[in-house]
């Protein structure tokens, strides 16, 4: 009986993890830049962090991975960590909280159940949280090393949708509704059913006119946000200031040169957004996303700090990222070959591959003496002189070496670069 | 290959038994009332029928190991609010067994604010579903094997438990919180049996003696004058008070016997009208009778000082959570049963060596039915039973071998049931009694630490003059 992997789940391959590690990478060297500093934190966390009110959806953590663990007695349960930014937010709020601002970034796996089956249950993710700001200055720094990010790794093609949480739940107070609708329709805008915000204002006809607008037009500039101010200001006042605070988000934006979309009712699946979200697409599929969440930290019992974030589907990029298009020289191949059983010649092996190593190249000592594939050079030591002969990946020259430092001169000069490309 | 049905024991099975008398089934067995789990139908000698616990229905349908099933739709959806995907069809409301669940909490302290909203329910599912639902931002759910209704206001803050009416829960002194189901029996089926095989006539022979009429009412008009008469005082707890559990179910005439052999008189236990309070003659001590199996958590937690409960639970309970405070104080020497593993008479196996190899050839995981998932879970582990599965029960568990399961994980007092279904021990897990239970990390009073160890003491002396 052959043992497969648990159902749901996902192996990585060499490729695969050749290009996770080049996306990553990519990720890790822009937040650097940016001053962002990365945390870890552990797989495992209380249910009770994702439960807190505003933080997910009931729907989403209807999908948890949930459970009684050793310390279960006391019915306290715990998760399998379903959020990137949940998590990071705790970290700063038990650490780092007297350190005022904190730019931090993370790549971590995170855990949903999903019933279809062609759905992985164990994603990855690369996130930036930006906590201590409130200014539509920091959500333009995120949003811009977000698109920088993705234009590094060579993507094209990039869509980014602007909506707003503080003015889609001032809208949904105006409807009317009692807390518990007003949430169970912000759950529903959240998970995606842009239909839901729509089927309710038919229902209110004299909102109908004034809603409609917001959320059938899509919009392209600050003129859109403009315009709906002069129209709705005068009937809903109380929209007003999220208004005003996304218009000044996308005025920088405007001023920075990034297209975007304006589509209200367009949701992220995250409760605990509160003022400005955005979304990033390529060819219709999300690839990212993030916003404003000021109300987390307050509601996990740190001071009134305000924050923001962003994710990129890690799991999503690495379809569409083209390896050789990004990645960068990777040092020459070269397997060394040794007669078996001979200890002299098997030290010498050891020391010229630990020294081809020291020089910047991958060196591999030959086991099974099949014919070599995807070698540049192959090195047969010998236990006579000349101690090493070279022979390149056609067969084409062969040399013979008596020292290391020989050895290290020739290739130098045959392969000129120690790297080639992939 | 025979169709095979799943038919409930307990709370549906007269009325079950009835409708099948009407469509003729003509059961062998069904009616009696001793534990016999393979009835016989003359009218489909070839149907294979199980009796199993209602609980376990809608999973063991759900599973395939059923083609149908009846059950009622509160353990149904149960399964569906944890696991919607499951394959299992509702096929028809079989307008009998009618209830409600509720979500309630007791008449004396209706809900209030607190930090972690601690919830009883045998429905540990949609008790959670519900906490989520209703942005409950920090719970605990205490699932409980029955009695939930005696948890508030001391041990929970709210119980999800199902009732006739309103009017039963005042019986309980509660107040329904929430409306959160109501239910009645069905039949169900397992959707892949559905789609691919020809149940029509099991079906028909069902569906056509159903009453065409709507659902009755009077039932519950019946049920709430009933529950009137039956309200009990519900005793404030001081911090000085030492609270005691007792069991229900069959230890409790000797649990009663031992606490009068200590001088402990208590009045109303074993109560024919169900009181789970009842009172004792010793100040500063209330006691609750609840299950024996919910005893070790419901001590963990500091829900009771003391109780009275089986090794068996005491080590199904550390087995789960090792990390737990509960210890054994005394052992009481009545209610001895041994813990065995059991096995088909036709399985070619003797014992747990022989067992290992026989799993070793198989392909298929094998399956471990049990009610003590941990014990079983920790006795296949300790065995190398290799690619294993446990299946959780709710009682009946000799009706699943041999299709359902390959192993039991049982507690038997003489062997004789076990023999009766063709079964076999192959090992025995350990031998338990009664024992008396505490809190290792509870910090007490100098008065409550001295009642207490009076108590012990009392019991002590009784055990030892037994």
């Amino acid at each position: 009986m052959r043992i497969q992997r648990c159902k749901g789940m996902r192996d990585l391959s060499p490729e695969e993890m050749t290009v996770f590690r080049l996306v990553e990478g990519m990720f890790r060297d822009c937040c650097f830049k940016w001053g962002y500093r990365e945390v870890r934190t552990p797989t495992i966390e209380y249910l009770h962090l994702f439960t807190s009110a505003g933080t997910l959806t009931p729907s989403m953590l209807g999908k948890v991975y949930s459970f009684l663990d050793w310390d279960g007695w006391s019915g306290e349960r715990v998760v399998l960590r379903p959020d990137g930014t949940i998590p990071v937010a705790r970290l700063y709020t038990e650490n780092l909280e007297d350190k005022g601002l904190a730019r931090l970034f993370y790549a971590t796996n995170i855990f949903i159940f999903e019933e279809a089956g062609e759905k992985t249950r164990e994603r990855w993710q690369c996130g930036a949280e930006l906590i201590g700001a409130g200014s539509p200055l920091s959500d333009a720094e995120l949003i811009s090393l977000a698109l920088e990010v993705l234009k590094k790794l060579g993507l094209k093609g990039v869509e980014l949708r602007l909506s707003h949480a503080g003015l889609v739940k001032a809208l949904l107070v105006k409807l009317g509704l009692s807390p518990e609708e007003q949430n169970r329709l912000f759950d529903q805008i959240l998970d995606g059913d842009v239909e839901a915000l729509a089927g309710v204002s038919r229902e209110s006809p004299e909102l109908e006119s004034a809603l409609l607008p917001l959320l059938s037009l899509k919009g392209q500039s600050p003129g859109f946000l403009k315009n709906l101010r002069a129209l709705l200001a005068q009937k809903m006042p109380e929209i007003k200031p999220h208004l005003d605070d996304f218009l000044q988000t996308v005025a920088l934006l405007e001023a920075l040169g990034c297209g975007y979309q304006i589509d209200i009712a367009s949701g992220a699946g995250f409760e605990y957004y509160t003022g400005m979200i955005f979304q990033l697409f390529i060819a219709g599929e999300k690839i990212g996303g993030g916003g404003r969440y000021d109300a987390l930290i307050p509601a996990m019992g740190g001071g009134d700090v305000p924050a923001s974030g962003f994710a990129l589907y890690l799991d999503r990029l690495m379809n569409l990222v083209k390896p050789e298009v990004i990645a960068g020289p990777v040092p020459m191949r070269i397997l060394v070959r040794v007669p078996a059983g001979n200890a002299d010649a098997v030290k010498e092996a050891f020391q010229i591959a630990g020294s081809l190593r020291e020089a910047g190249y991958i060196a591999e000592l030959d086991l099974d003496g099949k014919e070599p594939e995807g070698f540049a050079w192959i090195i047969d030591v010998q236990e006579q002189a000349p101690l090493f002969t070279l022979r390149d990946r056609a067969g084409a020259s062969q040399v013979g070496a008596t020292t290391i430092s020989e050895v290290l001169r020739l290739l130098e000069g045959k392969g000129g670069d120690k790297d080639s490309p992939a | 290959v025979a169709i095979k049905i799943a038919l409930p024991k307990g709370r549906l099975l007269r009325k079950t038994a009835s409708l099948l008398q009407k469509a003729d089934w003509d059961l062998d067995e069904y009616h009696s009332k001793i534990n016999f789990y393979h009835p016989k139908s003359q009218r489909f000698p070839d149907l294979r029928i199980r009796v199993l616990h209602e609980k376990d229905i809608p999973i063991q349908v759900a599973v395939g190991n059923y083609d149908l099933g009846i059950c009622c739709l509160d353990w149904i959806e149960e399964l569906l609010s944890k696991y919607p995907s499951s394959d299992l069809v509702e096929v028809k409301d079989l307008l009998y067994g009618e209830g409600t669940l509720y979500m309630a909490a007791s008449v004396i302290e209706p809900i209030k604010s607190v930090s972690v909203m601690r919830i009883a329910s045998e429905y540990p599912n949609l008790a959670e579903s519900f906490a989520l639902k209703n942005r409950m931002s920090r719970f605990s759910i205490f699932p409980v094997w029955g009695a939930a209704e005696v948890y508030p206001p001391e041990n929970a803050d709210m119980a999800l438990l199902s009732a006739k009416a309103e009017a039963e829960l005042a019986g309980y002194g509660m107040v329904p919180v929430s409306k959160v189901l109501d239910f009645s029996a069905f039949l169900i089926a397992n959707k892949n049996s559905w789609e691919s095989r020809n149940l029509g006539k099991v079906v028909t022979s069902i569906c056509d003696k159903l009453p065409e009429t709507e659902k009755r009412t009077s039932l519950k008009e019946e049920a709430s004058q009933r529950e009137k008469s039956r309200q009990y005082a519900v005793e404030e707890t001081m911090d000085y008070m030492v609270r005691l559990a007792l069991p229900d179910g069959h230890q409790q005439q000797p649990t009663l016997n031992l606490l009068n052999r200590g001088g402990i008189q208590i009045d109303d236990y074993p109560s024919e009208t169900g009181n789970r309070r009842p009172r004792v003659n010793i100040e500063g001590v209330s006691i609750k009778v609840i299950r024996p199996q919910d005893m070790p958590l419901q001590v963990a937690n500091g829900n009771f000082d003391l109780a009275v409960t089986g090794r068996d639970w005491l080590a199904e309970h550390l087995y789960q959570f090792p990390s737990s405070p509960v210890k054994e104080l005394l052992g009481l020497k009545f209610g001895r049963v041994r813990l065995v593993a059991v096995v088909s008479q036709e399985l070619p196996v003797a014992d747990a060596n022989s067992l290992r190899r026989f799993i070793a050839e198989r392909e298929e995981p094998f399956r471990v039915a049990s009610e003590y998932v941990n014990i079983a879970d920790k006795y296949a582990r300790d065995n190398h039973l290799g690619h294993y599965r446990v299946i959780p029960t709710w009682g009946s568990t000799e009706a699943f071998l041999p299709e359902d399961a390959d192993l039991l994980i049982e507690n038997t007092e003489t062997g004789r049931t076990i023999a009766r279904h063709n079964l076999k021990i192959i090992d025995t897990l350990f031998e338990s009694t009664a024992c008396l239970i505490g809190n290792a990390s509870s910090r007490l009073s100098p008065a409550k630490k001295e009642r207490m160890g009076s108590i012990i003491a009392r019991l002590k002396t009784a055990v030892e003059s037994a």
